[in-house]
């Protein structure tokens, strides 16, 4: 089953290397990871996703624990979670297929961020299935190039 | 005043006298400093000694040790001594040079990413950007390395931060969002755990370092006694608990004794307290006390349930929680009869299964040069081991009864640790004799130390229990390589005792077992270093053993 952990940590130098190192070497997969800072300047979140099936989601948890720069760690609770995903992604398109391709974004609620002679670049936000979805509507049309950010996450509710 | 003398004052201020070190370009600002302080700086030949020797300093004492090495080499050979305290989790603090600040990240000379380097093998670390953060910093590594699980910190401080002026203070608190160690375990697990112990009719005590960091030996030895619980240790644990009582069991595992490990297997409650079920210990997982239901006492919550399941864990410091615990079983009164046909059938083992080993006519059986060692010292030496056949001979033979008196590298098993250690411990305890009980190989890993025992007349004494071998890797390739003995015959090798006195210290070369005794209380007495080299039987193999992955019980030798 697939963890969205959502780690509070000191904003210091080297904090990102000692969690991707402890990853590593404990031998856990990160599936994504994403980085940035939070309402308070000394403190960055990162909202990892990692797959429980080799490793109890708990060792990494208390691995993660043990860095001294970590304070807090939440497993996200999906049923009480909203994720999203950000993806731009540069699709072949002429002006035969240019139509289809700009239907498919506004089922989408895509934005699109540039049209070239050859190619056009959209931007869709949502969870990580409906970037999928979506991937494979236009893979047909040649996708040239893919970015995703990862998953972040927040709890419903006033917690 | 200046950073360097910054790093000084911070020293102090954490109640540090005693520095092993060397020095070189980037630190000679804080070795300038250091010149002037009252602080004992034991000046070593390679910062390998340094690192252990601060290592040998903390487990002695209790105190957090302290070492130094310049940047770049001076830093990576600090590498396999940090190593050693992270995996034996001994509180040290490595401080090391780095270059100027403006010349990180561009291959400088002697530049070396020690932070980087070492980030699996520390508790924390730290590279020092500012001067200004020097007074925080320090004590902040000091609070990291010495509570929770101990372990080593290291401070990387480059050289211009060293020289740039600061206003000195020291922080009143320390502000660490991401640490907190639980210390005080939880009642109700205590509950649940004291009621498994009073239902039990075979429980075990299974205890570690964590025994020997936290200082829990007593609280130990009453919760034994009252419920006369037999009591296994691991290496680490060795000490915690008398091996002179009738409870005590010895070491478990691979080289563990037979009645222990034995006794673990049938037991129907295991309770462990500051272990961590290493391999070497429980041998083939799904076969380790299997039939036991099992209480896991330890300060890392990482280290529940990590390599096997937990009916009552606690979490926290075992002292507290032992006597706690202990508080609990006395409320239901409880006798001793529970345990009694427990305690019948372990006494059965232990008579069945001894440790022995073959007595020559003159030549020399290590183990008896070993328990020739605990009887002139009557058992009240610090013991330090290098690793090998030595170590296990060092852990089986001699009876330990104080923690903190068998200093040995349990988890990186590092060949060369337990001279420097020994000088460490030496430094710390000066009172005590200290014996580095050595094999011939380890010994020629760290042997240059014996210039700095010798420069400060640090009287340690080194038994080498010479087989000529890579001993304890030439019994694997005897017992299991088909006796294909590749590449583990020292023979050529120095004459020790003429080394030793080259070096200014006392050597002896022991060949005939009469002559143990009188060179053991000899060396002891010479108020000088001293190398003993003993010769000893050079096929003499550690029983009783399990081969790695097999069930405990399945033992080799040593038994019958
Ligand atoms: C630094 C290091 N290198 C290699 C080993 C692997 N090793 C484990 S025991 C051993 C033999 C040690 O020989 P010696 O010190 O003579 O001890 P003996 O087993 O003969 O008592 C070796 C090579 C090790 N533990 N540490
Ligand atoms: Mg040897």
């Amino acid at each position: 089953m697939k963890h969205t952990l959502s780690v509070l940590v000191e904003n210091k130098p080297g904090v990102l290397s000692r969690i991707a190192g402890l990853f590593a070497r404990r031998g856990f997969n990160i599936d994504s990871l994403a980085v940035g800072i939070t309402e308070n300047p000394d403190v960055s979140r990162m909202t990892i996703t990692v797959d429980g099936k080799d490793h109890p989601i708990e060792q990494v948890t208390k691995q993660l624990h043990k860095l001294i720069n970590v304070i807090k760690i939440t497993d996200l609770d999906p049923k009480r979670t909203v994720a999203r995903e950000l993806a731009l992604v540069k699709v072949k398109s002429d002006a035969h297929s240019r139509g289809e391709i700009m239907q498919i974004a506004e089922i989408f609620r895509a934005n699109i961020l540039d049209v070239g002679r050859k190619t056009i670049t959209l931007e869709i936000t949502g969870t990580y299935e409906k970037i999928n979805a979506i991937e494979q509507l236009l893979e047909p049309h040649g996708i040239v190039e893919i970015v995703r950010t990862g998953r972040i996450a927040i709890e419903r509710g006033a917690k | 005043m200046k950073g360097s003398e910054a790093i000084v004052a911070s020293l102090k201020a954490a109640g540090v006298d005693t520095i092993f070190g060397l020095p070189g370009g980037v630190v000679i600002p804080l070795y300038d400093a250091l010149y002037d302080s009252d602080i004992r700086h034991y000046l070593v030949r390679h910062e390998q000694g340094a690192a252990h020797m601060a290592d040998g300093y903390a487990r002695a004492t209790g105190k957090t040790g302290v070492c130094i090495a310049t940047s770049g080499p001076g830093a990576t050979n600090l590498v396999t001594g940090i190593a050693n305290a992270y995996m034996d989790s001994s509180p040290m603090v490595a401080i090391t040079g780095q270059v100027r600040s403006g010349l990180i990240g561009t291959d400088a000379f002697q530049e070396a990413d020690i932070t980087g380097i070492t980030q699996p093998i520390v508790k924390h670390s730290y590279l020092i950007k500012d001067a200004k953060e020097i007074p925080r910093v320090f004590k902040e590594a000091f609070y990291i390395a010495s509570t929770g699980r101990p372990g080593p910190v290291v401070i990387d401080i480059p050289a211009d931060c060293q020289l740039d002026e600061i206003d000195y203070s020291q922080p009143e608190k320390i502000q660490l969002l991401g640490y907190k160690p639980t210390l005080k375990g939880n009642m109700k697990q205590i509950k649940a755990a004291a009621k498994l112990i009073l239902s039990a009719e075979r429980p075990v005590l299974y205890v570690g370092g964590g025994i020997v960091n936290s200082g829990a030996h007593k609280e130990l030895a009453e919760l034994a006694r009252l419920l006369n619980i037999p009591v296994t240790t691991t290496l680490m644990g060795i000490g915690s608990f008398p091996e002179t009582d009738k409870l005590s069991l010895g070491m478990l595992g691979m080289h563990g004794t037979g009645y222990a490990n034995y006794a673990v297997t049938h037991s129907d409650l295991l309770i462990g307290v500051g272990v961590r079920f290493d391999d070497r210990v429980t041998g083939k997982l799904e076969t380790f006390a299997s039939g036991a239901k099992k209480i896991h006492i330890d300060i890392d919550p990482a280290e529940i349930s990590k390599n096997i399941g937990i009916d009552v864990p606690i979490v926290g410091d075992a002292r507290g929680i032992l006597g706690e615990l202990v508080r609990e079983l006395k409320k239901a009164r409880p006798g001793k009869t529970a345990t009694r046909a427990w305690n019948k059938q372990v006494s059965d083992w232990k008579k069945k299964h001894p440790l022995s080993y073959e007595e020559g006519e003159s030549d020399i059986a290590p183990q008896h040069v070993v328990e020739e060692i605990y009887r002139v010292t009557r058992g009240n030496a610090i013991i330090c081991t290098e690793v090998g056949q030595n170590q296990m001979w060092s852990a089986l033979f001699y009876k330990h009864t104080k923690p903190r008196h068998f200093i040995t590298s349990g988890g990186l098993g590092t060949m060369g640790f337990g001279f420097p250690a020994s000088i460490g411990a030496k430094v710390g305890q000066p009172r005590k004799t200290v014996i580095d009980i050595a094999g011939d190989g380890s010994f020629q890993m760290t042997i240059q130390e014996l210039a700095t025992a010798v420069n400060y007349n640090i009287p340690v004494v080194v038994a080498i229990l010479n087989n000529q071998y890579l001993g304890m890797v030439r019994q694997w390739q005897e017992l299991f390589w088909g006796k294909r003995y590749s590449n583990t015959c020292i023979e050529c090798q120095p004459d020790f005792a003429r080394v030793a006195e080259a070096y200014g210290a006392l050597g002896m070369t022991i060949t005939d077992k009469k002559d143990i005794a009188d060179a053991v209380s000899t060396a002891i007495k010479a108020k000088k270093p001293a190398v003993l080299d003993f010769r000893v039987r050079q096929d003499e193999n550690v029983f009783p053993m399990v081969p790695a992955g097999k069930s405990i019980t399945e033992m080799i030798g040593g038994h019958k």
